[in-house]
Formats: structure tokens, sequence, C-alpha cells
């Protein structure tokens, strides 16, 4: 998808004031963090498990030559085919001419960030092939023409009202003329509509939480068991994954499933847990005839080979975002691509170019929370401040910005200087104060004081005082 | 035993704003012990240059900050956020200099947050203060996440006479101060302190503590505006009973 990860603070303030958006992120602050800290404390080997989960990933980067060898020579063995692709634009192509190929007139999908990555669908749909997204969020964000907004729940900023809308001008076609309210009849008739796409796709194509060296196996998790009618109904399954997903054995995958869930939603494991390898053999009872991984590097081996690998841990479990304060104040769609959040804050400028993204990594407290929380111990904030670094040096921040900075570290620089600085600004301020002791407008501040009033400062600093206090008692 | 000697970091907001913390930690410090000189040559811990991608000017300040410390026995801040900066940050920020690798680590192990360091170092188990009040107390994030502190302040606010303290809902959840993030991004910053400020309001306690002045400041701010009565306080001037001065952003007739 196109960014808009430049306009980040237009988009910001679109956010706020999107009354149906603001109340669907209330909802989400209060229910995924307390599931998640509920689900780390009934297991008391979580925060080992975690120093577990990073390992294995830390050890499949530091090997990804040889584990990525290793899982191709798997897939061939059972029978599937491997397409290693350098660029999204390859990754499109190969997966164009693999539906090409079996006269495909729609593809299904179980959710993918790549193929939201690398614009699939649009890709598709404009070589005359429908993509029918099967994740009941997906569905919804498909049927709006709206990009994902949280990596584990893509609709989280639909309001029910508004699915029921969707659902009927979509669905009337179809002969479902009713409006629905009710969330059990909108997943029955979503269900309906679906079970028909499932049955007459013609491919099928999940992303991966995780591709297994040893075997050739690729994992999907899912609470909708719809990963599974897509993978196992059409002729034809692509597996669309990237580089990182790699981790050595089935048992390393359990290891990460443990922790993947339980930072996400809170669950123990999601109900879905879904496991492919290869066409259908001899006598197996239904699976595809055809089998193909579209392996997309996109611009990880260049992560791989930087300071930046650690982002490469990355499971994608939402767990950062779910615990962001600014997360939770704009929504996805103000960061502008399709990963969003912390981890949004470090990939898409990586992806998509720190001068397209420059605001992301800048747009954050550094509270730490994200920190705190994922499964994967990513040093998100230090990450997010190397790429604030990247973005400085290359001149990228506004000269306002830049030369206010420049001009405090001087004084920063001069004690004496940076002394008579602070006299002068602790007196000014107070006298503007007033008998108040606060400003309800600054000039230049009103960044802080639209909407905060400023404290005034005492009056004198307390460098100034202490050394009168040090002359009258030595 | 000889007394420890403590290098006092005034931080650049107490410094500016609200002297009357600096007394309050001086005041806490030299109940407990310790003999406390603050260094002239101190100015800021370089945090506004550091989060800026500004990695050079942090470096500079970071070794002036050191050399202005050097030969303390421990380096006492009150705030977790420039606590947390030479804690944590330093080491990271003069990583490869062989000589400064050294003596950031040397700086880094003997600097601690103000309350953290009377609770975990001076083994201090209560104080001689007296605030008849009820308060509620905000955990800022670099002293939450980065210095654990978080039960410390809360045993000593315990042994405070006639206070009462509620627990804010969300305690730990990030004010929305962040620095310069606050004036980049004004409004989401706003969107997020007023939040706080209506948990803080919602607790219905009438003190708001916390021990960084950013955050305080910030929350101060939109407090006022909102038209909220709370006051909002350093954690230090209570724990010290330096509560005569009004609280921050108050004048006198409030």
């Amino acid at each position: 998808m196109e960014s808009t990860a430049h306009a980040f603070p237009a988009n910001a303030a679109r956010a706020l004031t999107d009354a149906d958006l603001q109340s669907a992120l209330a909802q989400l602050q209060t229910g995924f963090p307390a599931k998640r800290a509920a689900a780390a404390a009934r297991m008391p080997e979580f925060e080992r498990l975690r120093d577990a989960a990073r390992d294995i990933k830390d050890h499949t980067l530091a090997h990804l030559d040889h584990y990525l060898e290793r899982y191709t020579r798997a897939v061939e063995a059972s029978g599937g085919q491997v397409h290693w692709c350098a660029t999204a634009e390859d990754a499109r192509q190969a997966v164009l001419a693999i539906c090409r190929n079996a006269g495909a007139r729609t593809v299904t999908k179980g959710k993918s960030m790549v193929a939201e990555e690398i614009a699939l669908n649009p890709y598709l749909a404009a070589a005359g092939i429908t993509p029918v997204e099967t994740d009941l969020g997906e569905y919804i964000i498909q049927l709006a023409d709206e990009p994902p907004s949280h990596v584990i729940a893509p609709a989280m900023h639909k309001t029910k009202d508004q699915v029921s809308d969707l659902f009927l001008a979509h669905h009337a076609k179809l002969g479902k003329t009713r409006r629905l309210t009710e969330p059990p009849e909108l997943i029955a008739e979503a269900r309906d509509v679906l079970r028909e796409r499932f049955i007459k796709a013609d491919v099928g194509i999940t992303g991966a939480n995780m591709l297994i060296a040893e075997t050739g196996t690729s994992i999907i998790v899912t609470n909708e068991g719809n990963g599974d009618l897509t993978q196992v109904l059409p002729k034809v399954h692509i597996v669309l994954a990237t580089l990182e997903k790699l981790v050595p054995t089935l048992e390393d995958a359990a290891t990460v499933l443990r922790v993947l869930a339980r930072s996400g939603t809170g669950q123990e494991f999601s109900a879905y847990t879904t496991l492919s390898a290869g066409p259908r053999r001899p006598g197996d009872a239904d699976g595809p005839v055809e089998y193909h991984v579209v392996l997309l590097d996109g611009g990880r081996s260049q992560m791989l080979a930087g300071e930046f690998r650690a982002m490469l841990r990355c499971i994608r479990c939402g767990a950062c975002m779910n615990q962001c304060p600014v997360f939770a104040a704009v929504g996805g769609h103000a960061y502008g691509w399709v990963y969003v959040g912390p981890m949004g804050a470090v990939l898409t400028p990586l992806l998509a170019g720190v001068a397209e993204a420059r605001h992301l990594p800048n747009a954050s407290t550094f509270c730490g929370a994200c920190e705190s929380v994922c499964p994967m111990r990513i040093p998100l904030p230090a990450l997010m401040r190397r790429l604030r670094e990247a973005a400085f040096d290359a001149g990228l921040p506004p000269a306002t910005e830049r030369s206010g900075l420049a001009l405090w570290a001087a004084l920063a620089r001069a004690p004496g200087l940076y002394r008579l600085g602070a006299r002068i600004g602790a007196r000014l301020l107070a006298r503007l104060g007033g008998r108040a002791a606060r400003l309800r407008r600054l000039p230049l501040a009103r960044g802080w004081t639209g909407t905060r009033d400023l404290p005034a400062p005492e009056g004198d600093t307390f460098q100034d005082l202490w050394r009168e206090r040090r002359r009258a008692r030595p | 035993m000889t007394p420890p000697r403590v290098g006092f970091f005034v931080t650049c907001l107490v410094d500016l704003f609200r002297p009357t913390v600096g007394f309050a930690a001086i005041k806490l410090l030299e109940d407990a012990g310790c003999v406390v000189e603050v260094p002239e040559l101190q100015t800021c811990c370089g945090q506004p240059a550091y989060n800026s991608g500004d990695r050079a000017s942090a470096q500079t300040i970071a070794r002036r900050v050191i050399n202005a410390f050097e030969g303390f026995d421990y380096v006492v801040a009150p705030s977790g956020s420039c606590g947390g900066m030479m804690a944590k940050h330093f080491p990271a920020l003069l990583a490869g200099d062989p000589v400064w690798t050294a003596r950031a680590a040397s700086h880094a192990r003997r600097s601690f947050e103000l309350v953290s360091f009377l609770v975990d170092v001076m083994r201090l188990t209560r104080v001689a203060a007296r605030f008849p009040a009820t308060v509620t107390y905000h955990d800022s994030c670099s002293g939450l996440r980065e210095l654990n502190v978080h039960d410390q302040p809360r045993k000593l606010l315990a042994t405070v006479a006639g206070l009462t303290l509620r627990e804010l809902p969300r305690a730990d959840v990030c004010c929305g101060f962040g620095g310069t993030f606050c004036v980049k991004y004004p409004e989401v910053s706003t969107k997020i302190v007023a939040q706080k400020a209506d948990d803080v309001v919602g607790t219905g306690a009438d003190t708001l503590l916390a021990g960084d002045m950013g955050c305080l400041l910030n929350m101060a701010g939109r407090l006022s505006r909102q038209g909220a009565r709370v006051k909002v306080r350093h954690v230090a001037e209570v724990l010290a009973g330096m509560t005569d001065r009004p609280a921050i952003g108050q004048g006198e007739a409030d």
C-alpha cells in the first residue's frame, strides 16, 4: 500500500477527532493488556520462555543461510516449490504466475501481513483475479477498502454499526437484504458468504507465523479456522512469507507459540494452530495438489546485516501496540503504512525509508511499555532512537527544531552561560506567571500552552539559591 | 563509618522550575546520613539531544557530566528519567571509546534516582514528615521501567503522618510528557495526559505525587487547564516535610 507515514501529524490529528475510532481504542486499552498480564502471571516460567524464544530467533538469524537452505530442501523433498524473491515486485509476480498457471479466477486468503506489505490484493485484482480475505477482520476491511489498523485485530477501528452497514451494502446482491445488528448474526452471515468462496477458490494464499527448517513445515495460528479452509480446499496453496519467519525445529516453534498468543491476545494458545508441509500425498484425504512457498527478502537481509537485526525477531503478536500510549491515542491508521504501533515505528522507516517515515520513531514518549511486554525482548525504544539518529544525521528534522536543539546543546556545554540563561528564564517565566503562578499562553510554546497551562517557576534557580545558602552557611 | 559523599544532580527542570524539590532532596539525603555536594559544572543529563537523534552532542554532554561527578561515592538525582539516563544510557552512549567506556560504567554504577537510593542503598525505612491529605501516585516511566522504582516511594509515603495513599488506576501508563515529544506532537501528548488527568481526578485524591519534574509539569498543567483542583507535588517535597510552598502551578491564592 501507498505510505502516508510522512503525514503522521495530520493523520494523528484526524484520528483524535474520530469518535468511533476513539471508542474502539478505549476498549482495546482495557482488553488486551489486562489479558496479557493475566496470561503471563498464570505461567511461572513466562519470563524464561521469553528468553528462550529470543535466543531461538537470534540463533536462527545468525545462521539464516543454513536454515534457509535446509528449509528449501525439506519443502522440495515433500514435493513443494520455494520461490525466492528479492523484492515486493518479484513476490507479486511469483504469486501471479502461480495463479495464472492454475487458471485461477478467485483466490482465498488467510491473514497475511506480508500480503499487505506487498499490496497483493490490488495487484491480483488488476490482473483479473479476485482475492477474497477470509479472516473476519480482514474481510471487513477488504469490504471497506481500508488497510489493517492492528497486526492481530485488523478491523479493531470498525464499530459494530459500521460492520452492519458494510455487510448490507456488499451482501445485498447475494440476496441478504436484512440489516443485521447482533454480532452472532453478522458472524453467521460472513461465514455463510465465505463458505461459498472457500469452495470456489482456485488458489489459497496464507501467510506463515513460522517456517520450520527441519521439516519444511509452515505454521499459521488463527482463531477462526479460516486458514485451514484456505490452505486445504483449493488445488493450489501458496505460503507467502518473509525470511525471518524461519526457526530450526518443531520444538523451537512450540516455544515461540507458547509466548505468541499469551503476549498478543492473552490466550494460552490460539484456537487453531495449523501446520502445512507440502502438497497432498498419495492416500491423503485432502490437501492441495500444488504447494508453493513465495519467500520474500524485501529488505530483511539488509536488516540482518546491520544494527537493526533484533527487529527480525518480531513475531507480529501485537503486544507492543496493545500497551503503547501513542497507539492508544491515535490507532493504527495514523502510522500510515502496514505495520503500526512501536513495531511499525521501527519497521516502516527500515522498509519504506527514514525520509518517508521519520515521524514514526519520533512520535514515541520512550515510555518503554512496548519493550517491557515484547515476548522477543526487542529493544524497541533503542531501535527507535537509532532511527531518530539516522533522521538527524540525514538533516531531516525541520530547521527550527535543529537550531533550537543546537542552541540548547551549546548552552549545556557551557555551565556559566547555562546558569545565566536558566536564571533569566526562571525569572522571566515567574514574572509572566504572576500571582496565579502559571501561564495560559506563551509565544513559541503553543504546543504546550494550547492545551495545558505552564506551571511558572518559583523565581530563582536552584543553583543560585544553593550558592547563596553555601555563602551564608559555609 | 565515613558517611557516603553524594554528588547531587539537580536536573535542569528542578533547577529552573522548582528549587524546593532540590532542597527537599538534599534534606532527605542529609537526614539519611549522606554528605551532599552540588557540583557547579552540571547542566543537564543530555536527554534532549540523545532523544532527538543528536548523538554527538549527547556524548559531549555525558562526558561533561561524568567529569563533574568524578570522585563521588554516589550520584543522586530527584528524577528517574535523568537517573536512568546516567545509570542505563551513558554506558551505551559512550560504548566503543576505550577511556570513556570504563568511566561511563563507573558513573552508571554510582548513579541513582533519589527515592530508590534512600530505600535501597541508605536503607531508609521511614521519614519524619507530616502531610494530612489523600494523595495518589503516578509511576514515571523511566524510573519504573529502567530503575524499578515502584515500591520504594510507597514504602516511605506509608510512614508520612496523616497521609492516605489512594492508588491511581493505570499508574504505570505514561503521562504523555516524553521530553520534546510533548511539543513535537502536542495533540497526541494532550490526548494521553487528558486521560491521565481524568484518572487522577477519578481517585478523589487531593494531591498527585510523582518523582519526575517533567511528568509533574505536564500533569499539573493539564489538570489546571481542565479546571481540576488537584494539587501536584514532587514526592520529595512530601517526604521531606517541605510542603509550605504552594503546589506546582498554584499561586498563593489557590
